[in-house]
């Protein structure tokens, strides 16, 4: 039966994609809190649910670097990662776009040491984002199920050719019980093609991979990855709108707008903050104030134009940030969002706002106080810096 | 036009005399095309592919420093997960920095996890590629650009470590040392570690012309004398056992291969350092007695 | 712009690149003292020692580094290295 709900770990859904992704090798490490998708994974394997080499790696960094020498030998791969584990990779994320290997993972967000800190935030993954991968983020469960294949299909696309991140939130989204539906077999087969590469390491026709350029080559390397996330930000469109076709579920492609259209205060967020941010803006809509959401689903490649036309009709423009850039005190979200703003004719204030860092909880009470902020600031005409929106004064 | 007569194509920029393009070509003749070689970052890896040549004549990755072993084990599950593997062999072959070093828990990891895969060492005891500074495999007393001789030092002062025996500890079926001066017995053992089912080790001894401070021609020469003073012993192992050596007639003594190499000269000036050269003539006394040499 | 880069290149590539320039001393083979071992080409790094339908042994010049190995290494001391005229 089609379309049928069950009530699962959001790791469990996300392993279930996998699983319905065929992947031809999966090598992994655990840590916190993605322990719960590989030993899903796992479990497939030991039952001969999944047709795959599952590699138990020593490392973070070796279960990359074995998804660099799997990919290049033409294998769909698969890791998961978080936080330490996601920094430990670092260099090797760089190798496996420039080698333009589609690996994809799932990057459970989570915090980066020190202090240890096992909850979620996005300084994991936000840190990444000049590695060339592509970052998608999933504001719930059934999100992080479905972006699974169409982060695949969009990795192994031969016009893209990047690696991919799909990132969920650590806990809140890994840990949850929700009802989900699990992604069919027949259908991820229909949507999803085989993954076959132009180039390949194999003896029969025998190419190096990973040579040595020198100034005269090497910017070429770096403007091709461009070219190609380029390509990705079309085909993140398209490709939500094929899954739509045959699954029946759509979650916006580069970004989402909910309240959008008249919102004179629009709230920018990624992940599962979002939530939050929709009931908020039911609440504060009932009170009479104008505001809406625009939900970054994309964040490498940048939507830049998607975004300039979705804030065409703001007054000012609030960004949640579950990550600082220490030395800016602001995140990544709101600087990308200023510089996108900046060479046009908009000129919309933006207020940055930091959160939930280390897993601190985001009650619908912090977003009001931030959008209250933003309506004075709107009545009084004047300049908020961004800074941290939950600051306990107590300590 | 002539190609050269191995899978390793002439054109690289190895220097005059380079162990390693030795050490490359005959891993190549041993293994013929169905392999898939995977190197990390060093001298043999940047000068056999300049960006858009390659002078691999088989298929060849090169992902960093210190992922070799992880890249290759990757290499052997996609080719079984794909029902490719067949009799394709997986190689590595990567310098003393990024086996004894940078590459160690890789190297440690893909052994444990059993791959069929062999991992070949070329050890010319020192960064070579970023101008010769010391590395684990640098042996006692050595003079690198991080080891220097000067009036507070003797140069390095730390013993080489031992590589193969790490290897065999891990339970590899296969475990063998060779030297560039010795191509035909590298080739059978290159073969060898191949041919068995599982993770196999071949630890080359190839003496750098740049590096160590000798005459591009002696390259073979020096390599010679480090197996006839034991300074380098040459012998198999066989799941943890030595099952192998190579015998020497007529040991030398070390002098006659330390004298031959720049980075030993400071043992060797007016106030020479006798210790020294008594205490490196022990290291290879525990060789020929150890392995049974004599 | 499309760019013809990729990030696969073709194997024995290298061969474009003739570094027989690098060459101060040139291996000179007298076959009157030749033995035929074969050792000068089993020794070459560049892998340019070719053996002849007669059994003597030819380095390809286009390539040869000059480093002298095959010199140094032949038992029968039928190499000479030449300073090079160019």
């Amino acid at each position: 039966m089609k379309n049928k709900m069950t009530v699962v770990e959001g790791s469990y859904a996300v392993a279930h994609s996998v699983k319905v992704c065929k992947p031809n090798v999966i090598s992994a490490y655990p840590i916190t809190p993605q322990t719960h998708i590989v030993e899903d994974l796992s479990q497939f394997v030991a039952d001969g649910e999944i047709d795959c080499e599952y590699m138990n790696v020593e490392s973070e960094f070796s279960a990359i670097s074995a998804l660099i020498g799997a990919s290049a030998v033409g294998a769909r791969t698969y890791s998961s990662t978080t936080s330490q584990g996601l920094a430990l990779m670092h260099e090797a994320l760089f190798n496996a776009s420039g080698m333009r290997l589609p690996i994809v993972m799932t990057v459970v967000n989570r915090a980066l040491s020190a202090p240890i800190n096992i909850w979620n935030d996005q300084q994991d993954s936000i840190s990444q984002r000049d590695t060339g991968w592509i970052q998608l983020y999933a504001e719930d469960v059934q999100e992080s199920a479905d972006m699974t294949p169409q982060i695949f299909k969009l990795a192994e696309d031969k016009d893209v050719l990047l690696p991919a991140m799909s990132c969920m939130d650590g806990f809140i989204l890994s840990h949850v019980y929700e009802p989900v539906i699990l992604l069919e077999q027949d259908l991820t087969d229909e949507f999803l093609p085989q993954f076959e590469p132009e180039f390949i390491l194999d003896p029969a026709n025998p190419m190096s991979f990973g040579a040595f350029a020198d100034p005269t080559t090497y910017t070429e390397f770096r403007y091709r990855q461009e070219e190609a996330m380029g390509v990705a930000l079309k085909k993140i469109e398209t490709l939500a709108n094929e899954f739509n076709d045959i699954y029946g579920r759509y979650y916006g492609g580069l970004v989402d707008g909910y309240m959008l259209d008249d919102a004179e205060i629009v709230v920018m967020a990624m992940g599962s903050v979002i939530g939050t941010v929709k009931d908020t803006i039911d609440m504060l809509r009932k009170d009479g104030v104008s505001v809406g959401l625009l939900k970054v689903r994309s964040f490498r490649p940048f939507p830049v134009d998607a975004v300039r036309k979705a804030l065409k009709n703001a007054k000012i423009i609030i960004t949640l940030d579950k990550n600082i850039s220490v030395g800016k005190n602001e995140g990544a979200l709101c600087t990308e969002v200023k510089a996108c703003l900046h060479n046009t004719k908009m000129r919309i204030p933006v207020i940055g706002f930091m959160l939930g860092h280390g897993g601190r909880d985001i009650p619908m009470g912090t977003i009001v106080n931030i959008v209250d902020k933003a309506k004075a600031a709107m009545k009084t005409d004047s300049f908020i810096e961004s800074g941290f929106a939950d600051l306990r004064e107590d300590l | 036009m002539k190609t050269g007569t191995s899978l390793l194509a002439p054109g690289h920029r190895g220097c005059a005399g380079c162990c390693d393009a030795l050490a490359g070509r005959f891993l190549l003749d041993a293994l013929g095309k169905d392999c898939i070689v995977v190197s990390p970052t060093g001298c043999l890896e940047v000068f056999t592919t300049p960006y858009p040549e390659s002078s691999w004549g088989v298929p060849w990755i090169h992902s960093l420093f210190e992922n070799a072993a992880a890249v290759a084990s990757g290499v052997e599950a996609a080719l079984k997960a794909l029902g490719r593997k067949n009799n394709t062999k997986v190689v590595s072959i990567g310098g003393d920095g990024a086996t004894l070093d940078i590459g160690l828990q890789a190297i440690s990891g893909a052994f444990e996890r059993g791959h069929d895969l062999t991992y070949v060492c070329v050890d010319n005891e020192a960064y070579m590629n970023t101008g010769v500074q010391r590395s684990s495999a640098t042996p006692l007393y050595a003079n690198t650009t991080t080891s220097p001789s000067g009036r507070e030092s003797r140069g390095n002062p730390l013993h080489k470590k031992n590589m193969p025996a790490i290897m065999a500890a891990h339970g590899s079926p296969y475990v063998a040392t060779a030297s560039v001066s010795y191509a035909p017995d590298l080739m059978k053992k290159i073969k060898r570690a191949a041919e068995i089912e599982g993770p196999t080790y071949v630890h080359i001894h190839a003496p750098c012309c740049t590096g160590w401070g000798f005459d591009s021609s002696k390259t073979i020469e020096v390599g010679r004398l480090a197996v006839e003073t034991a300074m380098w012993p040459m012998y198999e192992m066989e799941n943890g056992e030595v099952t192998k050596v190579r015998k020497i007639k007529d040991r030398k003594p070390v002098e006659e291969y330390l004298k031959v190499q720049k980075r030993f000269k400071h043992l060797f000036t007016k106030d020479g350092a006798r210790e020294e050269v008594k205490k490196i003539q022990e290291l290879a006394d525990w060789n020929a007695k150890h392995f049974g040499l004599e | 712009m499309t760019l013809v880069i990729k990030t696969a290149v073709k194997p024995g590539s290298t061969i474009v690149n003739k570094t027989g320039a690098w060459r101060s001393f040139k291996p000179i083979f007298d076959n009157e003292l030749c033995s035929k071992c074969g050792i000068c080409a089993m020794y070459c790094p560049e892998g340019v020692v070719y053996k002849l339908e007669s059994g003597y042994y030819e380095p390809d010049y286009d390539f040869c580094k000059g480093c002298g190995i095959c010199a140094n290494e032949c038992p029968k001391k039928a190499i000479k290295m030449v300073l090079e005229e160019k």
